[in-house]
């Protein structure tokens, strides 16, 4: 066993993902059968999905335009002229048992991906990753087999096409990647843009993002790579970052040890936290690849791309360096508020409606996205709303209420909505920040504790917290606190 | 022998109803197939009930089209919804489709009366309709003999009077080469005219449906109303259909047709040569203005052809594996035994034969030699084309090389057999429409086949010629004794 630390400073490992992401598309690709997650098995089918004798494919145009989208995006050239291809391979999951994909023309290559690593210290470390390619393709159906989780051994198995036909995005990066840290950050930089675009929903466990790895390891220094394994099966952005480290740790000391890496595939098995050889890789398969005779090719129209271009909306990293350089809030702030589109345009409506950016994120970040884990709701799914929560948050700047009966209030607010004001005002919650009113009350209360005071007066200061929540309890939490301090502490000195 | 447009005139007068003629046709079905064997199902119940549709809607003083009521034939591989579609083949001998055609549904609206599903070669892959997986069709001319294929089903059944028109595909000369072997109009329209939804495939970027019919009219006919995009067929072409009708007139002066100077060469027919040539005469006759035409890359149409049509076969038939419907081994153990013994029980050789080159074609290191390269020769041989129709509106050809075969002749030699396509597939490379209409007979009184070739969307003009010079001879009168 060799020690982790000098091994850690002789290799590095070179990187690459294989992003495939289910456009949101209403209908599948190439026939108008539902896209529905969760229906019954062979519910969402038709003779083209079905690969049925004499049947043929026409483009969703909607694939399309979201493929458009995700390249532009991801900084890719769109190709002026693109086709698909017929993937051949027999697998009872593929109806025809060919996969249309696209090959040698993909709609759009050359890219690259900006993912952010924030340090110790809190400052952003950006990194651009390059994107090879982007393609269109269909999904295949799912197999179910009887008496075993796979083929061999199974007794019978059962085919499901719900799926198949289903509009992915295959997304290939270049070997950009050097740790499992920036591996799960590229992958969660890729779901925050295709989310942000409405293209594709990024959920991993329902299968709508899959995330396949690429990995091998050199020695620091040497030009060449190593003998690349590709692990499958990660279903979150943690388990990609820990696969990755797994595998680095494993092959480094598979060399160390005198052995060699075999080309294969291997699993990632997240109860044991390790990857599993799942077959080895013998030459490269022959998918027969050739240009799909049923389909056109694709030229989009300039006036088309111009229109798709133009709907893109700011994405993730604007937002964040547009937030940095703005509002003066930190790596980590900006990348909380920017991390779910609907959040940031939440934060955005609050400027628009003139909230001060700071105490703004302070609540979003804070107690709103608390309440939204706990009750697993989406902003959109709250009675608050933009313009509420600004009223909330000026109403403290200029103290009618205390920033304590504000947190007191939002529970109705996120679930009744309404005007804080009208809230405040209907329950008598306006702050006392007249000072005579407050002097009478402090008198009252210095009255009604001289023994207090006394000790107070002979030393004890301590005492002047006891004072001020007599007061809070007195006034019910409205007294201004800053203002009866002041008033406070100058009649406790007499 | 009635046209449709005869027995329309029937029809509309009262002569006769449409349950009468459909009756007189599955009469003459009934007679001939025996000796046939043109049809591998006969929908005497579907026929009989859309006939009194049309008589319902006669009694009611409603218009019918020129087609309705009028019996036709289509080829087994176009799929009909309910009735069994087999292709042919074993592999499919059990499959009912859930969908129709977009063709054989324009007919239904049109109130054509399909009375079957006319035999072929498995898949639509032969030239003389003996690689059906069911039974062997014979030449309504001498029943010893083939009547071409794959669509051979088709022609023989137009030929004999089993119905009026009929329906086939056409990848490579399917329905051409049957036209010619049983004197009857066949027509190949250009590539992406008819929708090919519902068609099962064999190679799809050469397959088009096309008509049959005793005569040129008739054809004309049937490909109006089969004709047109379909948003269901992407290759199908957003174009205006004309009234083909229009253009059958009877004089051709000032059209200019080209011969191809390379159809005259080795292995053609002297018999067949003569009669193209007088037919050539008949053309000056009429006024055209007749040129030889070279087309340098013509001949390297049938290894090109050989290349392309298989590539597409073997990823087009790949779905008939055993999973999902159609014929499946119960023997296997295995999931790999299970494809292998329901592929190697449920295709023919000569299916098997194209798979194999096709997939050989396809492969790691043989793609740039095989297919790219064959890509590139098709672009050339279009090219050709594009040069010869600059000077002249038609060009016109031998349709097959001979006459029809004897059966069994070729079926041992698959090479001589491909040859009797010579003539026909640089048509379907190029994308072109071609029509084959009789130009005489040899001596054993077997028909000879012209072919007229046209412009890219240009079926007017091939039309038109067609007509003119069938109206100025008598050769489609001739019928054969049966
Ligand atoms: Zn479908």
């Amino acid at each position: 066993m060799v020690t982790a630390a000098p091994v850690k400073t002789k290799y590095e490992a070179v990187i690459g993902l294989e992003t495939h992401c289910q456009l949101s598309t209403a209908t599948k690709i190439f026939c108008s059968c539902s896209t529905e997650f969760g229906s019954e098995p062979n519910h969402n089918v038709c003779p083209i999905c079905m690969g049925m004798p004499g049947v043929l494919p026409v483009l969703n145009e909607t694939v399309l335009e979201y493929a458009v989208k995700a390249g532009t995006a991801l900084n890719c050239k769109i190709s002026d002229y693109s086709k698909f291809d017929r993937k051949q391979y027999f697998y009872p999951d593929l109806p025809k048992n060919y996969q249309v994909s696209q090959f040698d023309l993909p709609i759009a290559e050359h890219g690259w991906l900006e993912i952010e690593l924030i340090d110790e210290d809190g400052n952003p470390n950006r990194k651009r990753i390059g994107i090879t390619r982007l393609h269109m393709e269909e999904d295949a159906g799912k197999l179910v087999h009887g008496g075993s989780d796979r083929l061999s051994g199974s007794t019978h198995s059962l085919a499901d096409y719900n799926r198949a036909g289903v509009p992915l995005a295959e997304i290939v990066s270049e070997p950009d990647i050097r740790t499992g840290q920036e591996a799960a950050e590229y992958a969660q930089e890729m779901r925050r843009i295709l989310r942000y675009l409405g293209v594709c929903d990024g959920n991993m466990q329902e299968g709508s993002m899959r995330c396949d790895v690429n990995i091998s390891v050199r020695p620091v220094g040497q030009a060449e790579f190593g003998t690349k394994v590709e692990i499958k099966n990660m279903n979150s952005f943690n388990a990609i970052g820990r696969a990755i480290d797994y595998e680095i740790e494993r092959q480094i000391e598979v060399i160390e040890s005198g052995g060699t890496i075999a080309q294969e595939t291997r699993l990632w098995e997240e109860g044991s936290q390790r990857t599993i050889s799942m077959r080895l890789k013998e030459g490269s398969s022959d998918y027969r690849y050739f240009p799909e005779p049923d389909l056109t090719p694709i030229e989009v129209p300039p006036e088309k791309l111009a229109q798709w271009k133009s709907e893109l909306p700011e994405l993730p990293a604007q937002k964040r360096h547009r937030y940095e350089a703005d509002f003066g809030l930190s790596a980590y702030d900006v990348r909380n508020l920017t991390d779910d589109r609907a959040i940031a345009e939440f934060f955005e409506a609050t400027l628009a409606a003139g909230a001060p950016a700071k105490q703004s994120a302070n609540w979003i970040m804070g107690d709103i996205t608390g309440y939204l884990k706990s009750e697993k709701l989406e902003i959109g799914a709250i009675a608050l709303t933009p313009e509420a929560l600004t009223e909330l948050i000026l109403l403290i700047e200029n103290n009618t209420i205390s920033s304590k009966i504000a947190k007191d209030l939002l529970p109705e607010l996120l679930t009744q909505g309404g005007s804080p004001k009208a809230l405040v005002e209907a329950k008598g919650l306006t702050q006392i920040s007249d000072t005579s009113a407050l002097d009478s009350l402090i008198d009252e209360l210095l009255l009604a504790h001289p023994t207090e005071l006394e000790q107070y007066r002979g030393g004890k200061t301590k005492l002047q917290g006891f004072f001020v929540g007599q007061l809070m309890k007195k006034t019910g939490g409205r007294a201004d606190p800053k203002l009866a301090n002041q008033l406070l502490l100058k009649k406790l000195a007499g | 022998m009635a046209s449709i447009r005869e027995l329309h005139q029937q029809l509309v007068r009262k002569e006769r109803t449409a349950t009468e003629i459909t009756q007189a046709a599955l009469e003459r079905i009934h007679q001939l197939e025996p000796k046939l064997r043109s049809f591998l199902a006969v929908t005497a119940d579907q026929a009989l009930a859309q006939a009194q549709r049309v008589d319902d809607q006669l009694a009611s003083g409603e218009e019918i089209g020129l087609l309705a009521g009028i019996p036709i034939g289509i080829k087994d591989n176009l799929c009909t919804k309910g009735i069994r579609t087999t292709c042919g083949s074993h592999i499919l001998e059990n499959f009912v489709p859930p969908y129709e055609s977009t063709v054989t549904h324009k007919l239904a609206e049109a109130g054509a009366v399909m009375v079957g599903k006319t035999n072929l070669d498995e898949f639509a892959m032969g030239s003389s309709t003996e690689n059906s997986a069911y039974q062997v069709t014979a030449n309504p001319w001498d029943i010893t003999r083939v009547p071409g294929g794959s669509s051979g089903g088709s022609a023989a059944a137009v030929a004999a009077d089993e119905c009026v028109v009929a329906l086939g595909s056409d990848t490579g000369g399917s329905i051409r080469q049957p036209a010619s072997f049983c004197g009857i109009v066949g027509l190949k329209p250009t590539y992406g005219l008819v929708s090919r939804f519902g068609l099962v495939a064999y190679a799809s970027s050469l397959d088009q449906i096309g008509p049959f019919g005793r005569t040129v009219e008739d054809a004309a006919i049937l490909l109006g109303a089969i004709a047109g995009y379909d948003s269901k067929d992407s290759t199908s072409l957003k174009v205006p259909i004309p009234d083909y009708t229009q253009s059958l007139i009877p004089d051709l002066k000032g059209k200019r047709i080209g011969i191809i100077t390379e159809t005259f060469g080795e292995g053609l027919d002297s018999v067949v040569a003569d009669a193209v040539y007088q037919a050539i005469e008949q053309f000056k006759a009429l006024g055209a203005e007749v040129q030889e035409i070279s087309c340098p890359r013509f001949r390297y149409g049938l290894p090109t052809y050989y290349v392309i049509a298989p590539s597409e076969a073997s990823a087009n038939l790949a779905r008939y594996d055993g999973v999902k419907y159609g014929f499946r081994s119960e023997e296997a153990d295995s999931l790999l035994s299970m494809y292998t013994q329901t592929r190697a029980k449920g295709f023919g050789a000569e299916v098997k034969r194209r798979i194999m080159i096709g997939t050989y074609a396809l492969s790691a290191g043989y793609y740039d030699a095989y297919y790219l390269k064959a890509q590139k020769v098709r672009t050339l041989i279009k090219q050709d084309f594009e040069a010869a129709f600059q000077s002249v509106d038609v060009l016109v050809s031998p349709t097959a090389p001979t006459t029809a075969f004897k059966a069994g002749e070729k079926t041992a030699d698959p090479l001589s057999m491909y040859l009797s396509d010579l003539m026909t597939i640089p048509v379907n490379l190029a994308g072109l429409p071609g029509l084959s209409l009789p130009c005489g007979f040899d001596a054993q009184g077997l028909p000879i086949g012209l072919q007229i070739i046209g412009n890219v969307l240009r079926e007017d003009q091939v039309f038109q010629v067609a007509y003119a010079y069938e109206q100025a001879t008598q050769w489609h009168l001739h019928q054969p004794e049966i």
